[in-house]
């Protein structure tokens, strides 16, 4: 079989030999979960419980805050304690409602009242019957995002607009990243809620092309899910050369498909196209035929700090802390604490941070080299424009920025950046360039707000 | 913000922007491979004009790192001495120089090539030309009877001024551009593996070709500039040595004379002063290859691959303005994967 690609990109070494090969455990729940109101992209979700309220697992304690949100379930039984401001480990601070777990039942409760209650479900739907409406709906309810990282809801790219047909489905098991196993780890031990759930998916959009991407470091999972839709012409699983970033959303269609999504505001339905990952597939099974919500995850926990490097199923909100405890502790003081990748992950500023929906992966790393901090004089050297996967001219995009020309970075086409990190990566000098980007974004960003 | 975690560990964390991991390639282990690369057409170059090769890499050397830290101790320019860039300039000048060059004129070339080529532009990264190659066409206008007495290979120890003249000999180039094709009497072997005069970059083709390989196969230059540079020299050359008659020289002969192979793999290849693109590498190396070809074929000099790579320099930021289309933003295509 021929393996897919796209042009551009680097091979960052993998990392994925510590926790690859390691099934999935299931971590003890968690005495207390900090669930942040901003889960997902879009508007942030509306807290509709109060502190001192008991609540059960499953049971939706903020509903969305408007058609592009999601709600959050409780992961645990127990008791809101606050709702206060908590760090997110997505480098910033939001509103979060805290559920600490209760030995007795509360004492207003009447006699012979059980504790803790029965978990919340959802009445479970036979996808066969169901209409799509009704399955988009319970993806919706399920407070489903995309759990490879972006988190973006997923009903909302279920239900693309009359104008944009959509004929194929993608399917990313990519997973790209250095370090991250929890996708691989899923294909493998959850095949069946996989399938299903891509079958689900494949219904609510009425298209009859799917295609499932898979890097080719992961033969097994190839090899499993190629069996497994044997019988089905319609989806075709298809083994991508190992390159990063192999699994971001357009490199992954242009492989597959050779459709090149426009740039943006430029979305993949407008070729034709909607993506979803492996593990938000096997959510929806759950959620459909279980009535199960989205209230864990399986996260890779892993770097040369942590003792033992796992991946864990763990309930949405656990702290930092816990998984680090359930993963043997620290062999030496981490310099720097990653949730996701290590290209386009998060520095965690303490331990105290909650696991939320779009936490792929925690990875304990070196504190980077004085080399790697003071970034050198640029040579010129041309390697990211080579393999920006962008086509982007990284670099002297970065001379404007460093001249405070931002006009001129917006010619160059600085919004496009998708930040996956591979210019900086290869840079010799080491230079902040994904950082320049993301400061000038954000500032153009704010420019086309005040013209408003 | 609390600097103690739950384990109650007082421990502080790195908080920066992603990516967090990064290639091994840095500025230092760039220069590293140059200087490994370089070293056959060095240790060739030792063979053949022995101590006066060894005091000229060490003045070059040794005046370009001298330079260099007076540089960066008072203009304050990017870079530092370890870096590595100074120590390459030295090798590299050290190549473009006669065997015989002068102590003092070595030196004023580390002063052009690190001081007026490099740190007046802005240090490391902002020269728009060559320093090595700067400071030999400096040189070479200077002073261009030293920068043209050839000294006979296999003349191995110091040369006084007073039997120098006995000891030297044209360049193949230079008896080619006289005319007296005929009195070449190296043979095509001896100009592949060095035994001919010339500059110490100048003799040995196989040595740099070794060197160019390393530096390819280690991706710390890309093939684009080489193989246009050579090819475009060999296409122009032959064209003429087919349709002008063989006093042109045959387009082999061109390849394997002069500094082409140093020019092609070193000095055209320089991160800093060649484009940034994959085509603008294209057109550079095509560039440098015609003026080349055009300078040793009918211009005033015997050769022309210096002038050809500072020319090219020069237009290298105009050809770094053809940035290549953004994904996404070409002609919509219908094209579509079987």
């Amino acid at each position: 079989m021929a393996r897919r690609t796209f042009r551009g990109g680097v091979h960052p070494e993998e990392h994925k030999d510590r926790t690859a090969g390691r099934s999935v455990e299931t971590m003890p729940l968690p005495g207390r979960v900090v669930l942040p109101l901003r889960q997902h992209l879009g508007a942030p979700a509306k807290a509709v419980v109060k502190v001192g309220q008991r609540v059960a697992e499953g049971e939706v304690v903020a509903e969305a805050g408007g058609y592009v949100s999601a709600p959050i379930h409780a992961p645990i039984a127990g008791e809101v304690t606050a709702i206060a401001r908590h760090r997110h480990p997505g480098g910033f601070t939001t509103d979060a409602v805290v559920i600490e777990a209760r030995e007795a039942p509360p004492a207003d409760a009447p006699e012979g009242a059980s504790w803790p209650p029965e978990p919340v479900r959802m009445p479970p739907l036979d996808p066969d019957r169901a209409s799509p409406e009704d399955l988009r709906n319970r993806v919706r309810d399920a407070g489903i995002v995309g759990l490879g990282g972006a988190t973006f809801p997923t009903h909302v790219k279920l239900a693309p607009p009359p104008e944009k047909p959509v004929d194929t489905l993608v399917i990313n098991g990519a997973e790209c990243e250095p370090y991250l196993t929890c996708d691989h780890r899923v294909m493998l031990e959850e095949t069946d809620l996989v399938v299903d759930g891509i079958r689900i998916l494949r219904r609510i959009l009425g298209v009859d092309r799917v295609l499932v991407g898979i890097e080719d470091n992961k033969p097994d999972a190839i090899d499993r899910l190629s069996a497994a839709f044997a019988g089905d012409p319609a989806v075709s699983v298809q083994a991508c050369r190992v390159k990063y970033p192999q699994g971001a959303e357009k490199q992954l269609i242009r492989a597959l498909t050779g459709r090149v999504v426009p740039a943006p505001p430029g979305l993949p339905m407008d070729v034709g196209v909607v993506v979803q990952n492996v593990a938000t597939a096997a959510a929806v099974s759950r959620a459909v035929r279980q009535g199960i919500p989205l209230i864990e995850r399986v996260v890779t926990v892993s770097g040369p700090s942590i003792a033992e490097p796992k991946n864990l199923r763990v309930r949405i909100g656990t702290p930092l802390a816990d998984l680090v405890a359930s993963c043997g502790g620290l062999t030496s003081p981490p310099g720097r604490v990653v949730m996701g990748g290590p290209m386009m992950g998060v520095a965690q500023v303490d331990l105290e941070v909650p696991v939320v929906k779009g936490s792929s992966g925690f990875l304990f790393l070196p504190a980077p080299s004085e080399e790697e901090l003071w970034p050198g004089p640029c040579l010129r050297c041309g390697r990211c424009v080579d393999i920006c996967p962008l086509g982007l001219a990284p670099a002297i995009i970065a001379w404007h920025l460093e001249a405070g020309d931002l006009d001129g970075a917006e010619r160059l086409h600085v919004r496009d950046c998708m930040e996956c990190g591979s210019c900086a990566w290869v840079c010799p000098a080491d230079r902040y360039l994904v950082q320049w980007f993301r400061i000038a974004k954000a500032r153009l960003h704010e420019r086309n707000n005040q013209h408003r | 913000m609390s600097e103690t975690t739950s384990t109650g560990e007082d421990r502080r964390l790195f908080v920066g922007p992603s990516p967090h991991l990064r290639d091994r390639d840095s500025i230092p282990s760039v220069m590293r491979w140059v200087v490994l690369a370089l070293l056959p057409a060095v240790a060739v170059s030792l063979w053949f004009f022995g101590l006066e090769a060894a005091r000229v890499h060490v003045i070059a050397v040794a005046g370009c790192l001298a330079v260099e830290w007076a540089c960066l101790r008072w203009l304050r320019t990017p870079g530092s001495i370890r870096d590595g860039s100074a120590l390459v300039t030295g090798l590299l000048l050290a190549m473009n120089l006669p065997p015989t060059t002068p102590w003092w004129m070595i030196l004023v070339g580390s002063v052009v090539a690190i001081f007026l080529a490099k740190h007046v532009f802005g240090g490391l990264g902002s020269n728009l030309f060559n320093p090595a190659l700067t400071a030999r066409v400096f040189l070479l206008v200077a002073w261009p009877a030293q920068m043209t007495t050839w000294l006979r290979p296999g003349v191995r120890g110091l040369v006084d001024a007073a039997t120098l003249d006995t000891m030297t000999g044209a360049t193949p180039l230079g008896l080619l551009k006289e005319g007296r094709l005929s009195e070449i009497a190296a043979s095509s072997m001896d100009l592949f593996v060095g035994q001919v005069g010339g500059s110490l970059g100048e003799v040995s083709a196989a040595a740099l070709l070794l060197g160019g390989l390393v530096l390819l196969a280690r991706r710390v230059i890309t093939w684009e500039i080489p193989a246009t540079f050579l090819g475009t020299v060999v296409a122009v050359t032959g064209a003429v040595w087919v349709f002008g008659g063989p006093q042109h020289g045959t387009p082999w002969f061109h390849l394997v004379s002069g500094g082409l192979m140093l020019g092609a793999f070193f000095m055209a290849t320089d991160m800093v002063t060649s484009p940034m693109t994959f085509r603008g590498r294209l057109i550079f190396g095509v560039g440098c290859g015609l003026l080349t070809a055009v300078i040793r074929l009918w211009g005033g000099y015997p050769e022309g691959v210096s002038f050809a790579i500072l020319l090219m320099n020069a237009v290298t930021p105009l050809i770094d303005r053809m940035v290549p289309t953004p994904f996404g933003r070409g002609v919509p295509k219908a094209k579509e994967a079987a």
